[in-house]
């Protein structure tokens, strides 16, 4: 895929043939993504799945500028992210990565300095290094009372989002979340994702959600990329994607559990919709079918 | 007899400001008294901060209790002349794959908990081959467990605690850090662990479905058992574990969905195939 420069311009991010090879040099050298092209414009909210080394957290380090590609280019706003005049550090601003268990990287006195480190070190004035780091932690529900708070004494969840508006406060026009919600209990993944929704709706923000929870992603985002083998394999809405759940078993992934048990349903005689994600429309296409079933009889 | 036992169990820790100054006192388990059957297979779930990781620190020695007793195979946790005894009798797994290995190989890794323990060398390479058939491991026995995937290397941690031959095996969230593949893998071996060599398995975790086949549950919250029962009792209650920030198995909150549509099911429903016998009584 080579996009004309215009439309490259509309894209927030574009990845054209990008491979990377770890220790091209040595004798077990590994090609850790394989020809990787893909576009990525302004306010999707998507997904990214894969078994765990199938390359989606080394694809993401590429998006903004942690590992340098061994071939192919990517553009951020229609420019080269390798050419020799970016600017990396605008760069890393702009697309901002939450790392897995990001709060092993608070470190500050109390949360407001924690997340003010950030916007401080882009060199920006302190009234507006504070007003940004409040923004930051309102946009994820961290209230004011807990500002002064040690980060270390707040609950997994809390600490997590305080990291989470680390990386906000730095007003990135994308935002890389790797399994933002590993190790959370099941209400405080639900929080934090519903968050991650309200904020997307409401700024536009472009987010790629990496994560290993199947049913997460079937509930929030509007299209999955599958990575195998540092390939795409599947770049989908989420019902096309699931469709393929047996080949995704057999990438060591899967489909949300309520696909299971509509297919288990169906070659039981009941004529459910198979495509269906989510509890809630699960429930309509019973309550539909055993309907059908009153009126026509099986 | 229970292998494992707590009686009035409290763990208190002392909260210290940056100073390093008292800053009260947090109970994070308070007054907890259960007993563990022999051979059961126990799930401990809760919400984060609910107290189950300090209470199953507690199971081999790792903690002591602040007040309180428990017994592991019979054996005070206090008594120290018992502490290696006990960790030896009841083995622990806990989240991060990386952090539980330290072997080259797979199988020196395996072995480095016999041979701790004395165990004759020729000894400790039955049971490094038992252990790894056991968790389906065995044929990555000569490999580096640094090319291991997140699956492989938990069920190779899991190998070196069945190793020791312990009667009873803890495991803190093994699966958080895993994906589906993988968490299947573990789970599926930790079952098979528990049917076959009846070790008794108490699975901390995060992820309802990983727990409904277990024999007994316990949910924690602030410290204290808030609700346990068999699975079915446990999941039937879906408000309840939706208060204390749990969730309930996929399957059981379509069936719950379905009954608040006015669809008349039984409560509690756990598997797909309860699911659609139960349907197909309505179609």
């Amino acid at each position: 895929m080579k996009l004309p420069r215009q439309e490259r311009n509309k894209m927030a991010l574009t990845v054209e043939h990008v491979s990377y090879i770890y220790d091209p040099d040595a004798p077990l050298s590994h090609k850790a993504l394989d020809d990787i092209s893909l576009t990525i414009p302004e306010g999707q909210f998507i997904g990214v799945i894969g078994h765990t080394g199938s390359g989606k957290s080394t694809l993401m380090q590429h998006l903004n500028g942690l590992v340098k590609a061994t071939s192919g280019h990517i553009y951020y706003g229609g420019r080269d992210i390798d050419a020799r005049d970016y600017d990396k550090k605008e760069l890393r601003s702009k697309v901002g990565l939450v790392f897995q268990y990001p709060e092993h990287q608070l470190f500050e006195v109390d949360v407001f300095s924690d997340v003010c480190f950030g916007p401080k070190n882009l060199g920006l004035e302190r009234g507006e290094v504070e007003r940004r780091a409040r923004e930051a932690l309102a946009k994820v529900g961290v209230p004011e009372e807990l500002y002064d708070q040690s980060p270390f004494d707040l609950s997994g969840g809390q600490k997590r989002r305080v990291a989470i508006a680390g990386v906000l406060a730095m007003q990135p026009e994308i935002l890389i979340l790797d399994e933002p919600t590993a190790g959370l209990d099941p209400k405080g993944r639900r929080e934090i994702l519903d968050q991650i929704r309200q904020l997307q709706t409401q700024t536009h923000i472009t987010i790629l959600l990496v994560s290993h929870s199947m049913d997460d992603v079937a509930e929030y985002v509007d299209r999955i990329i599958v990575m195998n083998g540092g390939k795409i394999v599947y770049d989908d809405i989420p019902r096309k994607i699931f469709k393929c759940y047996r080949e995704l078993e057999k990438m060591g992934l899967g489909a949300p559990q309520v696909t299971y048990i509509l297919h288990t349903l169906k070659e039981n005689g009941l004529p459910v919709d198979t495509d269906i994600t989510t509890i809630q429309e699960a429930a309509d296409s019973i309550m539909q079918a055993l309907d059908s079933f009153r009126i026509t009889g099986p | 007899m229970s292998i494992v036992k707590t009686e009035n169990l409290i763990y208190e820790y002392v909260k210290r400001d940056e100073e390093g100054n008292e800053d009260g006192v947090i109970r994070a388990v308070d007054d907890v008294s259960l007993g563990i059957r022999q051979g059961d297979f126990i799930a401990i779930v809760g919400h984060n901060g609910s107290g189950k990781s300090t209470l199953a620190k507690h199971m081999n020695a790792i903690l002591q209790p602040t007040q309180g007793t428990v017994w592991v195979d019979g054996m005070d946790t206090r008594q120290e002349e018992y502490i290696w005894n006990i960790r030896q009798r009841a083995g622990m797994v806990f989240q991060n794959p990386d952090n539980q290995i330290i072997g080259q190989v797979v199988e020196e890794d395996v072995g480095f908990g016999p041979e701790n323990l004395g165990v004759p060398t020729e000894e400790i390479w039955k049971r490094v081959e038992e252990s790894l058939r056991a968790v389906g491991m065995y044929q990555f026995r000569s490999h580096s467990p640094n090319r291991l995937s997140g699956g492989q290397k938990q069920r190779v941690s899991i190998a070196g605690v069945l190793a020791m031959r312990p009667r009873c095996i803890v495991l803190d969230e093994p699966t958080a850090m895993l994906d589906p593949s993988g968490r299947r893998e573990v789970i599926h071996a930790v079952r098979e662990l528990n049917q076959t060599e009846k070790v008794t398995v108490i699975l901390i975790t995060h992820y309802m479905e990983e727990v409904i086949q277990a024999d007994h549950i316990y949910v924690m919250d602030k410290g204290q058992i808030a609700m346990e029962g068999t699975p079915r009792e446990i999941f039937s209650k879906v408000e309840e574990l939706q208060r204390l920030r749990l969730d309930v198995p996929q399957v059981t909150l379509l069936a719950y969905e379905l009954k608040k549509r006015g669809l008349d099911l039984p409560d509690g429903i756990l598997t797909t195939q309860e699911l659609v016998q139960a349907l197909t009584g309505h179609a």
